[in-house]
């Protein structure tokens, strides 16, 4: 009889819902039915079980064309290309574990490399932000069960994080929010009349980049002083009466995405947006977020700063310490000033979400996919390396956009033969110690669960 | 009636590109969400074209034929909106403001008609750009 595994982990958006539950088969092989998930989410569980889904690397051949070659034959080549490299870039990790986050890092320190996340393309401008101006967050638990007044700046989760709106931060009933929708003013921000702007009691359609004078007006307006009648193409009376809305707020709540972070201004429109949210604590509670893309790309600034000290564009290549300077160590500025002669893209694609000019140097040199599924980046990749799905075949720990870690779990048996990107990134390392004649260094508790594991299989 | 005309250019996600891209980058369904631009109807009327006809877009990075559409999510004149992938990618300026991102909204592109080119498929224009490009599809 099929089975219902429930309080499963979805691994799309960072909304990172765990409340889906998926009815296997009975041999536990293939999800027949998904319940809850969005439209997106659903769509990878039932992708997981494709046919056209590849199970063994391919390896690129003279003639261009790609052959299936053996697991070990893929980590001789990654191991031997990341050594040869003097300067290899590993970037990606929005679609995996923490633990596989974790072994990449043992690789690239070992490598000398150039580690980064999707957020260098993403919400790398945030980082720079909190650096230099903190970060006053909270979890979404606070959001459901306290705000009031919720903004939307630059982001729009009915199409980006699609249950977003319902289990947190408009519809949801919380312990003071009893009233859900009824209860909380929503303002949105955006220079197009989005899916979320339609919600919105607030729509201020801004003319597009001109987000930091908008902040700057709200501050204006909270501070006591006067503005212009228009302010980035919005009334002032409407800035007026939404910034009263928000000194009025028993908790408001700003979320802001790509918006700001990908438009001119970039860190500074993130910025202003913690110092609004500053402004606003005067007067009443009031808290920001990052709408983070990825279900997991939280995962690396918790993971790796615990390693390195730095969340993402951290470079190796010095061997005695780490160094992170975007601008200078982030991915796709390094790939188009050509200093990198390695390019290990792993559980995002590269191929498909870079601008093109940055792939066409990357290419150049080997250029290593590790992902599940046929994508932009497996397709002009020298060397494609399927893994199992995190959160689908793989369990393990993610990080919410609020930070707050979940265990994913196990629903289905992955292809046989295919490794998890941790199990796949400790061969390599294991590799790489064998061609260079060290030892490798596993920390102790790791050491302990490797040890165990072992005993188990 | 234009030539073309200059508009300023924003890519965001959307829920039919996410859907598509789970399903996978090389189906019918990622062409069909991707590869095309949303501009408003007066932008279209100052073009002289009809809705659903092929569009060339120009950026300082590169240039890509779109079926230009009536937008989905409303967008006002003036601006123009692709959808992240591939397609997007095209145009996309890599600068970065020294911050690791690059220009992915607000850069100035000129849309032109380009009634009798075809649209290229994801792995076309990936592989082209790369100089792999075999054929087929």
């Amino acid at each position: 009889m099929p089975k219902l595994i429930t309080g499963v982990g979805c691994p799309y958006c960072g909304s990172s819902c765990d409340d889906i539950e998926c009815l296997v088969s009975d041999d536990g092989k293939k999800i027949l039915e998904t319940r809850n998930a969005c439209v997106i989410g659903n769509e990878i569980f039932h992708h997981v079980s494709s046919p056209d889904r590849p199970t063994k690397p391919r390896m690129r051949q003279a003639d261009g064309s790609m052959k299936e070659v053996s697991y070990d034959e893929a980590v001789d080549f990654t191991a031997k290309a990341l050594i040869k490299a003097k300067k290899p870039l590993i970037y990606g990790f929005g679609s995996t574990n923490c633990e596989g986050m974790s072994a990449v890092a043992r690789v690239a320190e070992r490598a000398g490399a150039v580690l980064d996340n999707c957020a260098s393309i993403c919400h790398g401008p945030s980082f720079l932000a909190i650096f230099d101006n903190g970060y006053p967050s909270c979890t979404l638990g606070e959001v459901k069960n306290r705000a009031d007044v919720v903004v939307f700046w630059g982001c729009n989760p009915m199409h980006a994080h699609p249950r977003h709106t319902s289990r947190y931060s408009i519809f949801p009933r919380g312990f003071f929010t009893t009233k859900g929708q009824m209860q909380r003013t929503i303002i949105s921000i955006d220079p197009r009349e989005t899916d979320t702007a339609k919600l919105a009691d607030y729509h201020f359609m801004l003319n597009q980049g001109h987000d930091y004078e908008l902040f700057d007006a709200f501050r204006t307006v909270l501070r006591g002083h006067d503005i212009p009648a228009e302010v980035a193409g919005c009334k002032r009376e409407m800035i007026i009466e939404a910034a009263e809305k928000m000194r009025n707020a028993r908790f408001v709540m700003i979320f802001f995405g790509m918006g700001c972070t990908h438009t001119d201004g970039r860190n500074h429109n993130v910025d202003i947006a913690i110092s609004l949210t500053r402004d606003l604590n005067t007067h009443t509670k009031s808290s920001i977020m990052a709408m983070r893309g990825h279900y997991n790309i939280a995962g690396p600034g918790q993971v790796w700063s615990w390693q390195f000290g730095f969340p993402y564009c951290i470079d190796l290549s010095k061997g005695t310490r780490a160094h992170m300077n975007p601008g200078e160590t982030s991915s796709v500025d390094l790939a188009m000033r050509d200093e990198v002669d390695c390019f290990v893209n792993v559980g995002t694609d590269a191929g498909a979400h870079w601008p093109i000019a940055a792939i066409k140097h990357v290419k150049k040199h080997p250029f290593i996919a590790v992902d599940p599924n046929i994508c932009m980046a497996s397709e002009i990749s020298d060397l494609h390396v399927p893994v199992r799905v995190v959160g689908v075949e793989e369990a393990g720990v993610v990080y919410r956009m609020d930070n707050v870690p979940i265990q994913f779990k196990k629903v289905i048996d992955g292809p046989e033969g295919v490794p998890s990107d941790e199990e796949f990134f400790d061969r390599v390392y294991t590799r790489m110690c064998e061609l260079t004649q060290t030892e490798p260094m596993w920390i102790p508790a790791k050491g302990h669960a490797k040890a165990s594991s072992t005993s188990e299989h | 009636m234009a030539e073309k005309i200059t508009l300023n250019m924003i890519t965001q996600r959307a829920i039919e590109e996410g859907q598509a891209m789970e399903k996978g980058k090389t189906t019918p369904e990622y062409f069909q969400a991707c590869s095309i631009v949303e501009m408003n109807p007066k932008d279209m009327k100052k073009l002289g074209i009809w809705r659903n006809t092929n569009v060339r877009v120009t950026s300082e990075a590169g240039s890509v034929i779109v079926k230009a559409i009536e937008p989905t999510q409303f967008v006002p004149p003036g601006l123009a909106h692709i959808r992240q992938g591939v397609w997007a990618n095209q145009v996309v300026p890599p600068r970065t403001q020294s911050t690791g991102v690059p220009q992915y909204s607000g850069f100035p592109v000129t849309i032109e008609p380009a009634i009798n080119e075809r649209i290229k498929s994801a792995l076309e224009l990936v592989q082209g750009a790369v100089g792999i490009w075999k054929g087929g599809n």
